[in-house]
């Protein structure tokens, strides 16, 4: 028979291995690492160090690293990575984050020595491939985004939300002229906090719009704070609760009749691939989290990739350079944008996660992606049904209206009638072996919990976290006491924020724990 | 016929199954809020999909396209380096468990890469003889630009911000898209013309009560090392200024540490740590700054802490720590936008430094010397040829200047038909150097290598031509 996991028996353990610091293990004399010795010769003629570097300029304390053997050091971080949830290890239903499967061809392309090894400044002519692999990637997202060009320039979501209103900055000082006019961007309430502050690091005033009642653009808000000093909007659709903002054609119509040019937040792409298009509805420039929608891994924190597409008019302002197509199977690298709003990367971006967009693109293909959309809201619908009927928990704002990739559930009424919140709620999840959603984002939603499954989730797997939030209520309202004492399976638990954060404890490096404890 | 994707577990009679649960009939009926206007009618204009080896194939037609740097025969720097890679490097780095985490916002699971990241801030703290360094920004070029926002917001009245005129050139245009919109001016401060030395003359001059911050490199982006940063520091801290040191967190093994000379912010170039050049990416924008609450509280980036549970038994733990700085919290008014960041380039490094340990990062050092220096002896030999190009002291990369008829262009080109590589042609950033090249020699360019490089360079210089 196929049995089927179900949350009540899987309690989870993770590996506790008690791992010391890397300094803590350190025997003085230990080497993990050898290297080759150099030629006499080079020797002899280079010279002797004291000649070559002045004395004033030596180190003359060796650093406090670890000394280890290889093997100590492969034990080391074997028993680290154990310690540490990922996808690879459970549902990872984090919302806004888009923690979908990490293909291993992906990898596998990426570590390719005819990729990985080329340096950013080799001739062009012995890097053609790579220039075809981010050229025809820039085509794809264009095409996918509706968007008349790309850069993979920035590194980060926020980074390409930075070069983006870094354009539409520059396009009302050089183009239209009106620079010292519009200095204002307009945001959501429940926009992601990337959002506002990367306009204020490009010098906008941030403007805030309430949602309506529904979750969506309130319009005579919208109307009210537009105006000749509006600099543009930025928004996401689906935006933040997970719903199409329907109005969008208005919502455009009453930007750019105010002068003020529309930016898309395109972390929650996933949703809309082959179905709808930011270009078509109207946005001017939009950036793409190619470590959500496209695969790339995490990697515990980044790196990642933030596209930016633009429309006709704004691209002789992309970051320099772009590539160019010479003629057929021919690519170069394009310095001559005079009103390019420079550079925002030391290179070209993160090449190395474009590599895996790329393959991951190409795995799916045009019939892929767009059944990937369409299983991506099937699953987050299915859970929104599914766990906004559990005791406890609702779905607000327009709640007969269907989410799209990702579903925002209040855990308001539990908080209420059982003293559960929504962070109990998370960490009673980590005891079953599931990572929490997002947490209290967006902020018009009380006790929020954000699910985005993604569409690499199996159905059998959504019931999984569909049985483990039944339980959790199910537990609120008979022995509240165990969900508000949780994580009880987990390595560590409650640990204490409050002293890490103090400043007469606050513990950044060995070199402070050691300065502190001497004290 | 049905689509099937290995990617994709959800069947078209799952899916029905699904639907129905919900009283919904078809797909169609959870699109329903997207307006007909809206909804694109046609398929994408993009291949159609591929089988794993297919893509494979792929992969490998684009890779063959292109000459790869692992061959120690390609001797560029100017910001990204070619360093060997131990094989422990890139196995534990990418452990599945690393690789597929996000940011560890449940501290209870996420011990694992939070440890990791810890002994990562740890260790270059050690390496920069300072106390506090982040877990990571994209790289050393906004990294750079995060430093000199971040000194003006330490130094709150004060709107300048001074460098040498030396600085990477892609490093000013970083700093510069980054400081304009903030009303950050930033100037750059003369040198030496033999010894390429920043001018303390001109520095003083220019250091009056509105500049934030000074930048000083070591070794520059020339590859020369600056000797004279006592003074500077002493100089930078008179005026009320805050030191900001780039620095090639591979040379402190053997190099004085910035910590040492008064650094109050130190960036530097992760991804000479155990990463692959990578066509200029992914990089790992090393960030540290001093211990005092002033600096620490206008940090951007994450950081992790170390702490203990609250009750006791008493055991330590890790959480990111110092959050009410960051966008997610703070939003507008945050120290940065930045969120995701290039943690698993920290872990990386992490593990690379602690494979070579400080033998290793010692030895490496003077391995990178020898054969730096060996290179531009040999070719300063050859009539016509100056390397280095001036009279101060360095360590990895140095400048190469080439006199008579023999252009840098020339010379690059005669080395590419030799399967070789030069390095940056500098001609364009510096004309006032002439023909010149900033060429780069590390543990992998071995005598061979180098001879045969000489060996072209003085067929192009004496004869005027590489072809042979
Ligand atoms: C909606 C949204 N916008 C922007 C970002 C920022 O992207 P990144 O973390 O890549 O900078 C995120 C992700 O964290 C996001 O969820």
């Amino acid at each position: 028979m196929n049995r089927q996991r179900d949350s009540q028996d899987s309690k989870y353990r993770q590996a506790n291995w008690n791992e010391p610091l890397l300094f803590e293990m350190s025997v003085s004399g230990k080497i993990a690492h050898r290297l080759p010795a150099v030629e006499d010769e080079v020797k002899r003629l280079a010279g002797s160090l004291d000649a070559m570097i002045p004395a004033g300029m030596r180190r003359k304390q060796s650093p406090n690293l670890p000394e280890m053997s290889e093997l100590q050091v492969v034990r080391h971080f074997t028993r680290l990575s154990q310690m540490n949830f990922s996808v690879s290890s459970g549902i990872y239903p984090l919302g806004s984050c888009t923690m979908k499967y990490n293909p291993l061809i992906n990898e596998q392309a990426a570590l390719n020595p005819g990729l990985a090894w080329l340096h950013p400044y080799q001739d062009v002519s012995t890097c053609q491939g790579a220039l075809e692999l981010m050229w025809e990637l820039e085509q794809w997202l264009a095409e996918l985004s509706g968007m008349d060009a790309v850069t993979l320039q920035p590194p980060a979501g926020a980074a390409g939300e930075f070069a983006g209103v870094m354009i539409i900055r520059a396009y009302h000082k050089h183009v239209m002229d009106e620079g010292d006019q519009r200095k204002e961007m307009l945001i959501p309430d429940a926009a992601h906090g990337t959002n506002p502050a990367s306009a204020a690091m490009a010098g906008f005033k941030i403007v805030v719009l309430p949602s309506s009642n529904e979750g969506l653009v309130d319009l005579d808000a919208l109307k009210a704070a537009s105006g000749p000093q509006t600099a543009g909007l930025m928004l996401t659709n689906p935006n933040t609760i997970g719903v199409f903002e329907k109005d969008i054609g208005e919502i455009a119509g009453i930007v750019h009749d105010s002068g003020g040019l529309l930016y898309y937040d395109g972390a929650n792409l996933n949703a809309i691939m082959g179905i709808s298009r930011p270009g078509d509805m109207g946005f001017d420039v939009m950036h793409m989290n190619l470590h959500k929608t496209f695969s790339t891994p995490h990697g515990g924190g980044g790196p990642g990739s933030g596209a930016v597409g633009v429309k006709e008019k704004l691209i002789e302002l992309l970051p320099v350079p772009c590539i160019v197509k010479v003629k057929e199977g021919r690519f170069d690298l394009n310095y001559n944008l005079p009103r390019s709003i420079g550079k925002v990367h030391g290179f070209y971006g993160n090449f190395g996660v474009l590599v895996r967009a790329y393959t991951y693109i190409c795995a799916l293909g045009k019939e892929g992606l767009r059944r990937t959309s369409e299983i991506a809201v099937l699953n987050a619908n299915y859970i929104a049904h599914h766990i906004s009927q559990i005791r406890g928990f609702s779905l607000p704002y327009s709640p007969n209206t269907p989410r799209m990739h990702e579903c925002v559930i209040s855990a308001e009424n539990l908080a209420e009638e059982t003293g559960v919140t929504a962070m109990h709620v998370a960490k009673r999840l980590l005891d079953l072996g599931l990572h929490s959603p997002t947490m209290y984002f967006p902020l018009i939603v009380p006790e929020a919990l954000m699910i985005e499954p993604t569409e690499s989730e199996s159905k059998e797997d959504l019931d999984l976290l569909i049985g483990a939030f039944k339980q959790i209520s199910n537990e609120a309202y008979s022995n509240p006491d165990i969900v508000k004492s949780a994580p009880h399976s987990t390595a560590l638990h409650d640990l204490d924020e409050y002293r890490a954060a103090h400043p007469k404890t606050l513990t950044l490096s060995w070199r402070m724990h050691q300065k502190r404890t001497a004290k | 016929m049905e689509f099937k994707h290995p990617y994709l577990p959800i069947t078209k009679e799952i899916e029905s199954e699904m639907l129905s649960s919900f009283g919904k009939r078809s797909l169609e009926d959870l699109f329903s809020n997207i307006p007909e206007d809206y909804r694109l009618k046609r398929d994408l204009n993009i291949p159609t999909s591929r089988t794993e080896l297919e893509v494979a194939q792929r992969v490998q037609e684009l890779a063959s396209k292109n000459k790869p740097a692992d061959t120690g025969r390609v001797f560029l720097g100017a910001g990204a380096g070619i360093h060997y890679i131990p094989s422990v490097v890139p196995a534990l780095a990418t452990r599945s468990e690393f690789l597929t985490s996000y940011t560890s916002y449940q501290p209870e699971i996420s011990q694992g890469m939070l440890q990791t990241l810890f002994e990562y801030q740890s260790m270059m703290a050690e390496l920069l003889g300072i106390d506090v360094v982040n877990s990571s920004m994209y790289d050393m070029a906004t990294g750079l630009a995060e430093a000199v926002l971040m000194a003006a917001r330490v130094n709150k009245k004060r709107s300048k911000f001074l460098v040498p005129d030396t600085i990477n050139p892609v490093h000013w245009q970083v700093i510069n898209t980054f400081a304009e919109p903030a009303g950050i001016t930033i100037e750059r401060v003369g040198h030496d013309q033999k010894s390429m030395l920043l001018d303390l003359a001109d520095l003083k001059s220019k250091l009056d009560s509105q500049v934030a911050g000074v930048y000083v490199e070591n070794p520059s982006y020339l590859g020369f090392i600056e000797p004279q940063v006592d003074e500077i520091n002493r100089i930078v801290h008179d005026a009320g200024s805050l030191l900001v040191v780039g620095v090639d967190v591979l040379s402190l093994g053997i190099l004085r540490p910035p910590g040492n000379y008064g650094a109050d912010i130190i960036v530097g170039e992760g991804q000479y740590l155990g990463s692959a050049v990578s066509y200029g990416g992914p990089y790992l924008g090393v960030f540290g700054c001093r211990d005092r609450m002033k600096i620490i509280r206008q940090l951007p980036g994450r950081l992790v802490g170390m702490t203990r549970t609250s009750n006791e038994p008493y055991k330590r733990g890790f959480v990111l720590t110092l959050v009410p700085r960051e966008q997610h919290i703070r939003r507008e008014k945050a120290t940065s936008n930045i969120c995701s960041n290039q943690a698993l380039v920290a872990v990386t490094a992490a593990v690379y430094t602690s494979t070579l340990g400080p033998e290793g990062f010692r030895h490496l050092g003077e391995i990178i010397a020898h054969r730096s220096h060996y290179a531009a002896k040999q070719l300063n030999k050859i009539s016509g040829v100056t390397a280095p190009a001036f009279g101060a002291s360095f360590w990895k990369e140095f400048v190469v200047r080439f006199e008579g008829d023999a252009s840098a262009q020339l010379v690059h080109e005669s080395l590419l038909k030799r399967d070789l590589h030069g390095g940056k042609i500098l001609t364009e950033e510096y004309p006032e150097f002439g023909e010149s090249m900033l060429l780069c020699v590390t543990e992998l360019h071995g005598k061979t290598a180098i001879d045969q490089l000489v060996e072209v360079v003085r067929d192009v210089v004496t004869k005027g031509g590489g072809t042979r």
